[in-house]
Parts: C-alpha cells; structure tokens; sequence
C-alpha cells in the first residue's frame, strides 16, 4: 500500500475542484486532486453548448473552452487521474483509494469534496410500464452523442425541462433526430429562460407544460410512451396520448453526489453537503462545494465556491481557527433550497437560494426584515444574495423567505 | 446416455449441474441469449424457512430440504447467500393465532428454531418495524441470494463438468421416436434418451406439446421497488400471509439495496411476456411497506420492476414423468427455496433402474467473479499488482471495476444486462447514467463488436442507432 501525505486534497476534479485546487494553492499549500476520471474537467467536457464563463471569464465559452481556461489558470499541481476513494476515514484523516497503480493510503490536513451531481435516472420515478431499451438521462444521451459519435435513436421525447434536456432537445435535433416535445410535471419550466428560448422556440420544439410520461411501451427497444396532462400531481383521465418514439431522454434533476461521506457528513433533504459561508461542513476540516453542496445553475458560481472552499481548506491546514458558526439559516416562507445553512457571521458572503414557485416580483426577508426585490422569481432560476453580518442581525436562526409583491 | 435440459432458470440449471456430476452427456437448452433470465431473474430471491406450506404438499416435501442444500451449494459454487432470517409480523389477535399455526406447520415440516417473538423482541430484532404490531413468527434459517446469480453458477459449473449450453436456442417440441427422444429447436433437432423439461412459464404448453396434460399455468406477476435507503430492514419482514398468498414484503439484498414487494397479480395464460408495471402495483407496495415499516422512504427508489411466476389452480408444484421424459411445472414460490431439492429429486428418478455412474473428477467448484468492493486492502493491493484492471472502478456506484467487467464477459456476458446480472454495474442508483458509456467501451475491446451491436438484452434491444452526421 502506497502512503502519501498532502495539506490539501480535493476529491473531483470538476469545475469546484479545479477552483478549489487554485483556492488551496493560492496559501501555498501542498495540494493533491483526486479525479476517477483520467483528465480534469468533470461534466464540462461534454458540454459542448456555449453559455459558461460569463463571471468568471467575462465572456460566453462552451464547457471545453471554459475547463481549457481555467486549467492554464492553475499552472501545475499534483493529481491522481483514474483514481476512486473508496472510504474517507474522518478520524485519522485518511482516504483508503484505488487506481491502476494499486492502493493508496492518503492522509489530509484538509478535505475539499468537489464531488458534483448525479442525474434522477427515468426508472426512480416509478413511471409505469416495461423496461425496454432506449431509455436515457440527458447527460447519458449527450455523452453518447458529443463523446462518441453515437445516436442514441431517431424519434424523441424529452421528459423534463430541465436545463440538460432543453440542450440535449436542440442537440438532438442539430443531428437529425425528430425531437417530437419536452414534456414537464409542472405548471412551470424546469431550465433558464434563455435555454427554453435557445433551445426550443428557435427550433419549433414544442414544451407542453402539466404533462408527463405515464407509461412506458416495448419490449425491447423503447416503441413509445403514454403521456397525460397534470392536475395536483394526478394525471387527467381522458386527456392521455400515445406517442411513437424509439428514444426516451430524462432530465429530471440533479441530486447532489455525497455517498461517499453520508454517514460522516451532515446532509440535508435534497441530499446535499450542508456547509456553512466558509464552506465548512459539519467537520472542522471537510469543505465542500459546487453541486455537491447544492444544484448551481451556473458553473462560474461553481467554481467561485471551490475556490473559496480551498482556500478555507488550506487555511485549516496550516493550523489556522477560522471562526466558528453563529447563525443557522433555514428555508422560509416560499424559500426551497439554501447553499448556505449557517454562518459564522464573520464576513460579507454570496448564498444562493431557490424560491419554490413562479412568482412575479417577489420581495426577499431575512427574519422580518426585506433585504431584496427582485422583478420575477422562477424556481428554476437561483437568485443571488450578499449578506452582510454588519448590516444584518445574524445570531441564532435567520429565516430567509420570499414573498410575491406584485405581478 | 445423452440428457437434455430444457430451461436455464434456478431449475433447469441446477438439474443441469446434477446430471453433470454423472458419467452422461448433457445439452442445457435456453430460448433467451443468456441464463435465468425468466422467471429467476425477477423475484424476491428469498429462501423461505419453509413454515408456510401444507404438509403433504409438493411445496412442503422440497422446501424445507431445499433451504438447507443452499449451504453447501454456495460454498461449491461461491453465490452470495445471507441467513439473515425471517419475521412474519402479526397486528391482530387473529394474525397471532395465524402465527401459531404457522408454527406448528413449521414443525411439521421440519423447519428448525423457529419461535414466536413478542412485540418487544420483535422490535429489538427489526427497530425500524411498526409500533403496532403485536407479535412476530421469526425464523432464522430463511435468507437471501441473487436468484440470477445461482443459475449463472450452476450453469458455468455443469458447463466446466462437461454440460452444452445452446443460448437463444428455443425449444418446440419434444418427440418420441423409438426409446429415444427428438428435440425440436430453433436451431435443429437433437435426439436425447432423457429429457427435462423446467421451461418455466411454458412448461405447461411444452409438456402439452409433448402429449402431457398438466395443470395449465398463468402468470403471476409480481411488481416491486428497488430502495436505496440504508439501514431500513436486517431481516425479511412479512406481513401475516392471508388467502392471497404471502403479501407484500420488505428485504434487504444481496446487494444491500431493499425490496419491496411483490404484489400478486392473476394475469391470463396469453400474458405470459406481460412485464410492465402498473399505477395500481406501485401504490399498493407503498401503502402496504408503510404498514409494516413506517420510516420508509421511497423517494429513495432506484427502480421498479415486475416479474411473472408460473402459477396454477392446485397452487402447487407438478412434477410429471411420461417415459423418460420428466416435466417440472408449476415452481411457483417456494419453487427458487426448492430447486436444489428437486434437482436431486428429478435426478434421482431418472436414472432409476440405470446404471449410471458418478464422474470422478467431477469439479463441484465455480470461481465467481471477484469483488474489489468487498476485499480489504491487502487483497486489492494483490490483486491490482497482478492486473491493474481491479484498480479502475467503473461504476461508481456499486464500486465495479474494469478488471470485473472484462472477468463478466469471460464469464459468458456479451450483452448490458449480461454485466449487470454477473457485476451489478449499472445495478445502482445511477441506473448507468455514468458507466453505461465505459462499459460499452469495454465491450467494443473485449468483444471486438461496435457499439451499434452491442444489446441491453434481447436482439432488437439496440442501445445506441447509428453515427452522429
């Protein structure tokens, strides 16, 4: 067994763990990044579509061109390519990981898990039916075609408007294949405003919102579905039709990827790493960041966060006490999701929160007082605060909620 | 003396194995393009303790016996088998006087150490139960296997001992000519001195074919959840069985997933394919597994599925010899608990009044694929020196690596499913979402095909169709 010993390592080499690589090198730390697959990069390599780097780069890139920029940024560091920690051992600070070159035992001064997301695969949705061929996630479908050449059938439908499916929709139909609608549970679009202008109406694609897939046809390979208009999380009887189609693409969420640290570290409902404005988590010296913590909708905010986790991280590991926690801060009224669930009230800091329904201009609280309007709130679309502990009272419980103010 | 065997379920391919340990030839016929892909592959894969069967019944006679060969079978042929014991949980006084009943017929059948828990033991054994129940029957000699896994082993053990395995090889009729028989196929005929028909859901027209009349069968199908929730259940909890069969249930795997289900559905005899999950199953597991386990979560659903068994009116077990040729029909629950034990049985029988000699070298050993997973770090270290392929995982999920994939296919996979039935690739909570591509990639390699001919299952079942322009 291989024994190696680092101040830093970061577990993903995506875009928060390239962020967090910087963060950690910027104290001049020794610095390691553990990635299974065998280059950096993470999900931005097949992201071929434009729309990456507008904060970070101050212009627009597609995946690759944003992971090439951002590695030139970095400069050199250590990394262990192909490589899967199969146990972090929180109490002796130690990753148990394997890769071709045999087994490693690696110690850390500090952790930085940049682990990012998985995709709701179609079967956890209890859709009924058969199990046939042909059934994809959005980002299976897209790496088959931007990574292999390879068409994953000729007649779609497009189950969720998230924003993979809204890209994977306009890449299919780039390539020929009849993309014949996204269909959405909600009354509302799951992906940005811009991905559904982009995506659909410059294709004439069609989104039929309240619809859903319920059942699934063919034996072998995928015949086609049964959809059917939505009412109070029921389909409407009488309103189902049969669609032909050979190709099934799920986008029907990202649920963040921490099965590695569930039973060390403090998750929330929707599984994500509960950090604090430092991205600490509930171990003094285990950082997390990026869509791991929660689901980002831009990668610069991604890689802003692993940048500030790495940074942290490699404070810790130089034996420096970064200040303890003082708040939790909870969901409110109208409030879903938090990137941020405590603070240590010692700084300025960004938290990015998603409202849980489509609202017109909605007016943001922090306990009763309004901190922010914003002139329409999408649940799909995150909305970005700065709080700051010396304007705002931060001690105990801060709620954070949302209210519609006007239409 | 040649022997065929008719079907690759937990059945046939252990009748298969037992006339292997014999001085005959042996021809295993399989109508899909991999083993115990039928029935065995979708079901609880429990080994019952054997309390729930009427004493003179063909189940009783095999069940009991059944459960304790598995010991010595997954010792030879290395499939994972877990004695994790079993709980059948009573709410009512009724349910209680059911319990003891089941106890006695327990007895009767020769199931060992089985004893009724009080609502307290019962929660201390299972803390995740109901507060509501009032007692629970426990027996510890029930456990778990992968059903699929087990007549893979057979199969590749009666194969290492001499046995011919013809996949996608369907088989039509069964005919006598002289003191032989001729076996109808899809690929040939093939003439055989004993035949075996375990063709699993239609064993029934098969034997009829042949100019048997059997019990007519149907399928039962049987939906369930897959649950990635952890520490949900250690036992396989039961509700009180009632008239309908043994209710919908909740079990850890093999694999350390859950299961829950199955519902009991009568469907006609011409839906014998007829796997599709409904609205109505799916509510009912959940309102059902509620009951018995209050904390379960099933947005933590992996996937849903449903399997058929074969069914018939005597809810029994029919096993009907016509010259030399036996039909096994009707393995209905506990047919995968039984199949060892009527394996011998069905063995035994034939070669009545044959003199017919035990192999010498017979090999009662299988090496199954290894598991990086489950080693410690001295094995990996090992193993990874000898092929770096062990040390690259390629899914993520249930941690399977390169090395496994490659082993899978020297194991006879050449499709999706055929990995994942030999690896549990693509088994997890991604459903392949991240390795699917990897595997195909591996497969392009070891098997020298393209993607575009590469299957998930069955021969129209392509996964990818064709170039990007």
């Amino acid at each position: 067994m291989k024994k190696v010993k680092y101040d830093v390592v970061v577990l993903g080499g995506g875009a928060a763990g390239m962020g967090a690589i910087k963060g950690a090198l910027s104290e001049n730390v020794k610095t390691l990044l553990i990635e299974r697959e065998a280059s950096t990069g993470g999900v931005l390599n097949q992201c071929i579509h434009n729309g990456f780097g507008i904060h970070v780069f101050n212009q627009e890139l597609s995946g690759p061109e944003y992971h090439e920029m951002y590695l030139e940024k970095l400069g050199t560091f250590d990394a262990m390519y192909e490589t899967t920690v199969l146990k972090v051992d929180e109490k002796h600070n130690l990753l148990h990981a394997i890769s071709k070159d045999g087994v490693y035992e690696i110690e850390y001064g500090a952790l930085v898990l940049a682990t990012g997301a998985r995709e709701r695969p179609f079967e956890a949705l209890r859709i009924s039916g058969t199990r046939p061929a042909g059934i994809f996630t959005a980002g299976l479908a897209q790496h088959f075609v931007n990574l292999e050449n390879k068409l994953p059938g000729h007649k779609a439908v497009i189950l969720g408007s998230g924003d993979i499916g809204l890209i994977m929709a306009r890449r299919l139909t780039l390539e020929g294949v009849k993309v014949e609608g996204v269909y959405e549970i909600m009354p509302y679009q799951g992906g940005l405003t811009r991905n559904i202008v982009q995506c659909l109406d410059d294709f004439n694609i069609p989104l039929h919102l309240s619809t859903s897939v319920i059942k699934v046809h063919g034996k072998e390979r995928l015949e086609g579905v049964t959809v059917a208009k939505f009412e109070n999380g029921r389909p409407v009887e009488g309103s189902e039709r049969f669609i032909e189609c050979d190709t099934l693409v799920a986008s029907v969420g990202l649920i963040p990827e921490n099965d590695l640290v569930k039973e060390i570290v403090e998750i929330d409902l929707s599984e994500g790493a509960v950090v604090d404005d430092l991205m600490r988590t509930n171990i003094p010296n285990i950082f997390a960041a990026g869509n791991n913590v929660c689901i980002h909708d831009l990668v610069d905010f991604v890689t802003m966060e692993g940048e500030m986790a790495g940074k942290n991280a490699a404070l810790v590991s130089k034996g420096e006490k970064l200040p303890e926690r003082k708040a939790i801060i909870k969901e409110g009224n109208n409030v879903r999701i938090l990137s941020t669930k405590y603070t240590t009230a010692s700084q300025a800091f960004k938290l990015y929160l998603r409202v849980s329904k489509p609202m017109g201009t909605t007016a943001l609280y922090l306990n009763d007082e309004r901190i922010k309007v914003v002139p329409v709130a999408k649940p799909s679309e995150m909305i970005e605060l700065t709080l700051d502990p010396s304007k705002y009272k931060m001690r105990g419980k801060v709620i954070l909620s949302a209210l519609e103010v006007g239409k | 003396m040649k022997i065929a065997v008719i079907g690759s379920g937990i059945v046939g391919s252990l009748i298969a194995r037992e006339f292997s340990k014999y001085d005959v030839e042996v021809e295993l016929f399989e109508k899909l393009p991999d083993v115990g892909w039928g029935v065995t592959k979708a079901n609880s894969g429990i080994l019952h303790a054997g309390y729930d069967d009427e004493p003179g019944t063909m189940r009783a006679k095999y069940c009991a016996h059944g459960n304790e060969m598995y010991d010595k079978l997954a010792e030879e042929l290395h499939f994972e088998l877990k004695r994790i014991g079993s709980l059948v949980v009573a709410f009512t006084d009724d349910d209680v006087k059911i319990l003891e009943d089941l106890l006695e017929r327990g007895k009767k059948n020769g199931v060992k150490n089985l004893k009724i828990l009080s609502r307290i033991e019962a929660l201390e054994v299972e803390p995740n139960l109901s507060r509501e129940i009032k007692a629970a029957l426990y027996a510890p000699s029930a456990g778990i296997i992968a059903p699929w896994e087990v007549a893979q082993a057979a199969v590749e053990n009666a194969v290492k001992n001499g046995a011919k395995l013809h996949l996608s090889t369907e088989v039509f009729n069964i005919l006598e000519s002289g003191r032989q028989y001729v076996v109808k196929t899809s690929k040939g005929e093939f003439v055989f001195d004993i035949v075996v028909n375990a063709a699993g859901l239609w064993a029934d027209e098969l034997a009829e074919k042949a100019g048997v009349k059997v019990t007519p069968l149907h399928p039962r199908r049987g939906e369930y959840i897959l649950l990635d929730q952890p520490f949900l259940v250690k036992t396989v909890v039961f509700p009180t069985p009632s008239k309908a069969g043994k209710g919908i249930l909740v079990l850890p795997t093999v694999h350390d997933t859950f299961l829950l289900g199955p519902t009991s559905e009568d469907l006609p005899p011409s839906e014998k394919e007829n796997t599709s999950t409904t609205p109505e199953g799916i509510s009912k597991i959940i309102k059902s597994v509620k009951k018995l386990v209050p904390s379960v979560n099933i947005s933590k659903t992996i996937r849903t599925f449903a399997g058929l068994r074969p069914e018939n009116d005597i809810k029994d077990f029919v096993l009907k010899r016509e010259g030399n040729v036996m039909h096994v029909v009707a393995t209905r629950s506990p047919g995968l608990t039984s199949a060892p034990a009527i394996a011998e049985d069905v063995v035994k029988t034939m070669f009545e009044g044959y003199n017919v000699r035990k192999k010498d070298d017979f090999d009662p050993y299988r090496e199954p694929i290894k598991k990086v997973a489950e080693m410690s770090d001295e094995e990996r270290e090992k193993l990874i020196e000898m092929n770096p392929a062990y040390g690259r995982v390629v899914c993520r999920c249930n941690k399977v690596t390169e090395g496994e994939i490659v082993e899978a296919i020297k194991h006879g996979a050449r499709t999706l499913d055929g990995i994942k039935f030999r690896t549990t690739a693509m088994f997890g909570r991604c459903q392949g979402s991240f390795c699917t591509v990897k595997i195909m990639n591996i497969m392009k390699r070891e098997l020298g095909t393209g993607f575009d001919e590469i299957r998930k299952n069955l021969p129209n079942s392509k996964v990818v169709d064709g170039d990007v322009r």
